[in-house]
Formats: structure tokens, sequence, C-alpha cells
């Protein structure tokens, strides 16, 4: 995956501006900066759910668009789905098979067995007949994860998954998210939590709308590009 | 009893008129899931009211009054469609504009007609009992057209109903789905016009599918039991009907409306059961 001068506009609003950025297959690359920093744009930029307004983005050499239907799986930061829809938590996963299925194809041993393993993954297994509405926060969030897993894509793109989870759970998705990377999946994760970026990721980049900082997380941390953000933040919001 | 059953079948025009309930029952139910489901049952009726522009139009030009219908109701489901995606007005407020302007148009041509005619007054209310072979097979093409598509877009459908932000990044084209989705509406509604009839059409896509949604949490069963329950008031309405010698699209739309209110209460009753006794959910029909 690559971005050179990647651009992205909201009417006046400059989200992201001129950024560069390249993830390597089997490298978990963490992006940090404050709220309002682009963070989430870049990463539903890269899913192709944001048109650039200017730069060049890549994703296995074309562009989000034009790729194969399941190739990218993308978790949002907060899923804003109908918690009543008539679904239970495995017809939710199983519904990642659904891109790279035919109009006519079954759902196969293939993948129902991928759907298992996913929720099996992420100790959801037993959940899997439980109506979607009646999960906790941190079961939602372990069934999201679930469905980009069982998706098996070729980029995986995760919006602060962490956020709102117990530790319990947070260590679940670490492990698996260091599985993937490790079968060799790149993954693109946004997050707050600054004391484990080295436990998370491979690499680690400061966003506040351009890189800030890019390199290994302990290099990156080291360096003060975050506090910089930090206390600039701090000090807007001391002064309202 | 079997006579009082089979009384209304010594008619041709009355075993046309079953045909078509079933059918138009049956379909309108089914695409309802999806109008329940991803809220879009205003835009029915609005698709439904535009229409009537059409019909008129096409009653002055001497042309064929669905192929008048057809072409408004496409254009304004497309034109909504648009509308949703790009535009910065709310859908309530350009639905509202849009369609009762356009509803205001077909009256407006209709009132400066200098000889009154009564069957534009059917495509309102609807008259089944009027429907010709013609109409007959028009009403099955146009139903097994839309059945197929829905078919064939059925995963896409579920994905952006669900989730469509998540669907699209995965690669599903949820603007086509739902473009294609608007397209079978408005088709779904021109084939119901004659049965049920513009201000009543609505009714049929969104009621037995809300009365399916209170009795299951799958969205198979949904489906399924949306169909049977749409197809089942529509053939029992219109024996009420004729029974009770009322006008046929409002018995059937009664009738649904009274099976609603049952589910309603059926659903309640066993949530608050099912809670009581912790029982299982039922195993994914996926």
């Amino acid at each position: 995956m690559r971005a050179s001068a990647l651009t992205v506009r909201y009417g006046d609003v400059i989200a992201l501006d001129k950024l560069d950025l390249t993830l390597e297959t089997g490298q978990a690359l963490g992006i940090v900066g404050p709220n309002g920093s682009g963070k989430s744009t870049l990463l539903k930029t890269v899913a192709g759910l944001v048109a650039p307004a200017s730069g060049v983005l890549e994703v296995f050499g074309t562009s989000p668009r034009a790729l194969e239907p399941g190739t990218i799986a993308y978790v949002p930061q907060v899923e804003a789905v109908d918690w009543s829809f008539p679904a239970s938590v495995y017809d939710v996963v199983a519904m990642a098979r659904f891109p790279r299925m035919g109009p006519f194809a079954r759902f196969s041993k293939r993948d129902r067995a991928a759907v298992k393993a996913a929720l099996e993954a992420l100790r959801m297994w037993d959940l899997r007949d439980r109506h979607i509405s009646q999960l906790s926060g941190g079961q939602q969030q372990r069934a999201f994860v679930a469905r980009a897993v069982a998706q098996e894509p070729r980029l995986l793109l995760l919006d602060e998954p962490t956020t709102g989870v117990d530790a319990a759970t947070e260590e679940a998705l670490r492990e698996l998210v260091r599985g993937l990377v490790a079968q060799g999946l790149p993954v693109l994760m946004t997050t707050h939590d600054l004391e484990r970026a080295a436990d998370w990721f491979d690499r680690l980049m400061v966003v506040d709308h351009k890189v800030l900082a890019d390199g290994d997380p302990e290099t990156v941390l080291d360096s003060g590009a975050y506090a910089g953000i930090r206390e600039h933040t701090h000090t807007h919001g001391h002064l309202r | 009893m079997s006579d009082l059953i089979l009384a209304p079948f010594q008619f041709e025009y009355m075993q046309r008129a079953f045909l078509a309930a079933l059918i138009v029952g049956t379909l309108c139910s089914t695409i309802g899931v999806y109008v329940v489901l991803r809220k879009l049952a205003f835009i029915g009726d609005g698709i439904a009211h535009a229409s009537f522009a059409g019909v008129v139009v096409a009653y002055i030009r001497g042309l064929d009054y669905y192929v008048g219908a057809a072409i408004v109701a496409i254009v304004t489901a497309l034109g909504i469609g648009f509308v949703n995606r790009r535009g910065n007005v709310s859908l309530d407020t350009a639905i509202g504009v849009l369609f009762t302007g356009a509803f205001a148009l077909g009256v407006f041509l209709m009132s400066r007609l200098q000889n009154y005619a009564v069957d534009l007054q059917s495509f309102l209310f609807g008259n089944i009992l009027a429907v010709s072979r013609g109409d007959l097979i028009l009403i099955v093409v146009l139903s097994a057209l839309v059945v197929a598509s829905m078919v064939l877009l059925y995963r896409p459908l579920l994905y952006t109903s669900f989730d469509p932000v998540v669907a699209e990044a995965s690669g599903i084209n949820a603007g086509f789905v739902s473009y294609a989705l608007l397209v079978l509406l408005a088709l779904t509604i021109i084939v119901s016009l004659e049965t049920v009839g513009i201000v009543l059409v609505a009714a049929l896509l969104v009621t037995p599918a809300a009365s399916a949604y209170q009795l299951t949490r799958r969205f198979t069963r949904m489906l399924a039991l949306s169909a049977v329950i749409g197809a089942t008031c529509a053939v029992l309405g219109l024996y009420a009907s004729y029974y009770l010698q009322a006008a046929s699209g409002a018995t059937i739309v009664l009738l649904a409306t009274a099976f609603f209110f049952v589910s309603m209460f059926v659903g309640r009753l066993r949530r608050t059961t099912s809670r009581a006794t912790g029982a299982p959910s039922a195993p994914s029909l996926l």
C-alpha cells in the first residue's frame, strides 16, 4: 500500500494534507494523533469510502475501489448499525463472506470454517446464536472484528478497536492482530494508547493532518512528536 | 362451505383478481422487508404518489397508463436516490417537496380535463376487478423480473441493508445496490397500482414486513413470514371485499393493519415469556 501527497477535503476543511505513507505486507502500522487529526479519514480513504482530492493512493497497485471485492476489511470506530436488525452474531460475521461470493454460490464448507475460526479467535463462538442487540459493547466490538477476520482480507483497517473494551478483550485483540501480521497481513490501525504502542505495532506514525513522525514506535515516542501535539491540544482546550 | 370459498371463482374477472392479489401481495411484502429495514417507507409512498402524474400525462397523450406511471416512478426513484446520496437537503424534505409536487401536477392536469375520467380514480384506490388479461400478463412479467433481481442481489442487499459502510469498504457497490433497490421498488409500485392503488400501496410495502419484524429476529424468516402474511392478507382481503361488497384495496390494507396489531401483541408476549424462561434463541438459518 502506498500513498503520496494524499490530500482529502471535506468542503473547505482539509482533513489530510499531502500525506505520504507506505505499508508493507506483514507489518502493523499504528496511527496516533489528536481527535480531528484526520486518522479516521485516512482509514476511510484507504478503504475507498472517501475520495481523495489529490495525490496518489495505491492499494496492491490500484485504487481501492478497483480492487477485487473482499480485499480490504474495515472496522469503523463507531458502528452506526441498527441493533434491532434481524441478525444473530453468526449472521453478521457470515456477511463477511458475501463480497467474494457470486449470486448463485452456496455458503460453502470453507465459508463456514472461516466464520467459525473468526468467532473462535475472538471468543464469540458460544455467543453465535445471540441476537446482536443482546451483546455488551465489548462483545459488539469483538463481533465486528470477527467479521473483518472472517473476510480473510489482504489488508486490515482497524479504527480504534480498543476504545471502550476491557483489558482482557484488548489483549485478545492484540494477540489476534499480531498473529495475523505474523501470517503476512498488513494492518493499519488508529489508537490512543501510546503506552502499549510498542507491543502492538512494528511502526508508529504521528498524524495531525500531515505526517509528523514515522518510524519504529520507541523512536517515535522518544522523539516527542506526539508530546508536542498533546501540549498543543491541551493548551487549546484550556484556553477554551 | 366449499361453495362459499369457490363462489367468487365462477367469474373470470374474479379469478384474475385473485391471481393479481396473490402476486401483488407476495411481491410487495417481500420487497417490503427491505423497505422496513432500510426505512424507505416514506420513499415508497412518495414514488407511488409521484407516479400519478405519469398516469394522467399518459391518459392525456393516449398512451398506456403503465408506461407513463413507470417512467415517472423510475425517474423519481433514481432522483430520490441521488438526493439521498449527494444532496444537502434532508431526504424527508426532498421527498415531501418533490413527490407532493408531482402528485399535485397529476391532480391539476386531471382537473383541467373536460370529460372527467372515472378510470383515473381507479389508480388512486385500485380497481382489482378491472384487471384484464393483458394487465395480468404485465403483472406476472414485471413481478418475475423484480423477484429474479432480488434473488441475484440477495447477499449485497442484505449486507448493505445492515451495514452499508463496511459492505462498501469490503468491495460491494453499495450505491449500485441502493439504486437497483429503488428501481425495483418503483416497478413493484407500478405492478400494484391497479390492485391497491396509489394511496394504499405503501401499506402493502410496509405493513406485512413490519408484522413479520415483530415475530422473528432472523432475516430469512422475516422474508418468508412477510411474504406469507402479504399473500394471505391480499387473498383473504379480496374474499372479504367480495362478500362485504367493499373496496378491495381498502379491505386488503385493513386486514393487513389488523394483522400488524396482532403480531405486535404476539411479539411482545413472546419476548416477555422468553426473557422470563431464558429460552435460547433459535439457530441461524444462514
